[in-house]
């Protein structure tokens, strides 16, 4: 590929990923913090200070927003415009329409926080988000599509690379899930009715709220995957043929999970177990992800040892393959009939959160950073630090979450001897209390890492003399 | 076997096979729901007057308050049909009990406890303690007090309110036809709170009669709040329907 490696500084646009990357670490650090925050919140009632802007209420959505859209959102544009460049040795379609895609988005997240905060909600979990800003993300979507859609039709290589496939089904299903869920009747620019009720309501949230988790945090990051672990291991991906069948598996079989969100509901059964069956099936797409990606590391296992990039990549495959088991096993209406309703649900998500999507961003982003500013990370052992914050953050949250959801379920159906319930729901609630300050603990832990991350990056980047002159040859991907 | 290296090559053809792959789900699983009847049961006293209706102007604002705390966070509304949900919280919840909330309200964790019945079940007096400061009631309780209810309620766009709620398929009416088909379906008593025109005034009427927050003076946040809450789960008449009579619906 030497013949295109001339003149790289403007052969891709790397000001763009830049951007994105700062803000996904500073989203990252913001989102976090209001994360603990509202964890202690339910610890210690107290620390909403009988303030209606920090109430747990209002500030839940501000935390799921600035963790899923803004760090996650940043992180994955960073990396989908890394890896389109890279990957089709070309440059963006338009760097005016990724601008914009930049600015529009941050200007979503703050817009998003802002309404969360002032009670201006739509009420409808990880879409709260009132009508104007809903178009504001319908417009940048659209242009991101184009944007994305552009620069692979100019690709210098025929065939698209399997990162961009993930990219593309995400970015297509998220149009999708976006319009359909967020179709309103306004009555001002801050107050709408959502057009569907009730049973059918739910299930159009459901298949959004789940198919986010699906297409927002799962296929997007896979794209991601498929890029940086060959990358960082210097290995070949595994499969190509896995590659093929777990990716039109994945997508396909996602879009039917969502119902398991609503067991034993009042929504028809058959859809409830038709959601089941296919989440059971989804294990093995899920899997076959996971399998591809860590076997590409065989016949360079050693690296694990000396490259802590590596080793976030790899762990976050554990918590993917964890979590995807998971995810099934929580769906079969028995286990469900427990877990549903308690903690359980927030360790599953967490596990998938912070092991899964948070871990593969820090290694990508770790990845990226000394390539997009032209030098080397500031401090190697500070990212090792990291990889053990994050990786004990990760375990205590979601440990906790566990007793306390299992626990919970099992007081609320637990009969004394004459068949009265034993417990009061105050009880249930009283119980809760020393995992609800392990979790806020381990939410801790897995912050400071990240607050290691930013000072980590931030001194990588004044220590590179002036922005990158782009003077790295391109690669194949 | 098929060559994928066609579709590797091939943008548009990758694009529309994707957008294939996903739509299906969805197409199946939701859209049928809009035209099978049995999704939503039928609840009607013998006379024929439906008892699920929608909600005064009142109790509508109180929804949009409960909507903006953000209380579905930790509240649920959505009673499953086992043993020990019954034991605690009443009858399990019927799809025709949440037909006309725009938006579901049914929850995913329950913080605190599920509320789908917790209408006429404790006083006005106690919600409005309790809501002002949780743990004076239930010392174990992790939620925050909301002192700020007790500021007055903005009932300026009510009827907008309705008024688009009306689009969505709410049967809130606006002219004679819509009023005298509302009292054929829900009664004379409920078709006129359900009229548009006269919404302000029937807000201020049930606020003041029902003194929800103890003070007959004002209209509070807090009247709109209480009033919604004492109305949750309490417009189906169990009494009237045999045990099993909505299993069919399921």
């Amino acid at each position: 590929m030497a013949s295109v490696a001339i003149g790289s500084s403007e052969q891709y646009n790397y000001d763009i990923v830049r951007k994105f990357t700062i803000m996904a670490l500073i989203w990252g650090a913001v989102g976090m913090l209001i994360g603990v925050f509202i964890a202690s919140e339910l610890a210690w009632p107290f620390l909403n200070f009988d303030f209606p802007y920090i109430t747990f209420g209002r500030l839940r959505p501000v935390h799921t927003g600035a963790v899923i859209f803004g760090f996650g959102g940043s992180a994955l544009f960073a990396t989908s415009y890394y890896i389109v460049q890279r990957t089709c040795q070309t440059r963006l379609l338009s760097d005016g329409m990724a601008s914009f895609t930049f600015w529009g988005w941050q200007a979503i997240i703050v817009l998003a926080a802002l309404g969360d905060v002032l009670g201006y909600s739509q009420g409808r979990e990880y879409a709260e988000m009132e009508w104007p800003v809903d178009l504001l993300i319908a417009v940048v979507w659209v242009t991101y599509a184009i944007i994305y859609i552009g620069t692979i039709m100019k690709r210098k290589e025929s065939h698209i690379y399997v990162a961009n496939w993930f990219y593309l089904a995400f970015i297509l299903a998220v149009a999708l899930l976006h319009i359909f869920n967020n179709l309103a009747i306004p009555v001002s620019l801050t107050k709408s009715y959502p057009l569907f009720s009730g049973a059918q309501d739910a299930m159009v949230q459901w298949w959004y709220g789940h198919n986010a988790v699906g297409f927002f945090l799962t296929a997007a990051f896979l794209g991601m995957m498929y890029y940086f672990v060959p990358k960082q291991a210097g290995r070949p991906i595994y499969s190509y043929r896995l590659s093929i069948v777990h990716f039109w598996a994945l997508i396909f079989m996602y879009m039917w999970a969502g119902t398991h969100h609503l067991h034993w509901t009042a929504i028809p059964d058959w859809t409830s177990t038709l959601a089941a069956t296919f989440s059971i099936m989804l294990l093995m797409p899920s899997w076959g992800g996971m399998i591809n990606g860590i076997m590409t590391m065989s016949g360079a296992w050693d690296k694990l040892r000396t490259d802590p990039v590596l080793r976030f990549l790899i762990v976050s495959l554990s918590f993917y393959g964890m979590s995807t088991f998971e995810g099934p096993m929580m769906s079969l209406k028995d286990v469900n009939a427990l877990s549903h309703y308690t903690d359980w649900t927030i360790g599953h998500v967490h596990s998938g959160a912070l092991g899964w999507v948070a871990m593969i961003s820090f290694g990508a982003i770790y990845h990226m950073v000394p390539r997009l500013w032209d030098t080397k990370m500031y401090s190697l052992k500070l990212i090792n630090v990291h990889f053990w914050l994050a990786t004990i953050g990760t375990l205590l949250y979601i440990t906790a979450m566990w007793i306390s959801g299992i626990m919970q379920g099992l007081m609320w159906r637990a009969y004394d001897d004459f068949g009265n319930l034993q417990y009061s729901f105050a009880e249930t609630v009283a119980a809760m209390h020393p995992y609800y300050a392990m979790r806020a603990l381990g939410g801790l832990v897995f912050l400071s890492g990240m607050i290691l991350m930013l000072y980590n990056c931030f001194m990588t980047m004044s220590q590179a003399k002036g922005v990158a002159s782009g003077d790295m040859a391109p690669q194949a991907a | 076997m098929i060559d994928h290296g066609k579709i590797e090559k091939n943008l548009g053809l990758m694009l529309v096979l994707v957008m294939f792959a996903i739509s299906i789900g969805g197409l199946i699983e939701i859209v049928p729901l809009f035209f099978i009847k049995g999704t939503i049961e039928e609840a009607r006293t013998p006379e024929g007057i439906r008892m699920v209706r929608p909600y005064s102007a009142l109790e509508l604002r109180g929804r949009d308050i409960y909507i903006r705390e953000g209380c579905y966070l930790c509240h649920s509304q959505m009673i499953r049909p086992f043993r020990d949900e019954s034991m605690r919280y009443g009858h399990y919840s019927l799809a025709a009990e949440s037909q006309y909330d725009h938006p579901f309200q049914w929850g995913s964790k329950r913080t605190g406890p599920d509320l789908a019945r917790v209408g006429k079940k404790y006083s006005n007096e106690w919600q409005v303690q309790h809501l002002m400061a949780p743990r004076s009631m239930v010392p174990e309780s992790v939620m925050p007090n909301y002192p700020w209810l007790m500021s007055p309620l903005d009932i300026s766009d009510v009827g907008d309110r309705m008024a688009a709620l009306r689009i969505t398929g709410v049967p809130y009416s606006v002219s004679k036809v819509e009023f005298d088909n509302n009292v054929k379906e829900f009664g004379a008593d409920v078709a006129k709170q359900l009229h548009i025109p006269d919404a302000q005034k029937n807000l201020i009427e049930q606020a003041k009669t029902g003194n929800y927050d103890g003070n007959a003076a004002d209209v509070t946040e807090m009247d709109a709040v209480v009033a919604y809450l004492q109305v949750l789960g309490t417009m189906v008449d169990y009494s009237k329907f045999d045990n099993d009579s909505f299993v069919k619906f399921r």
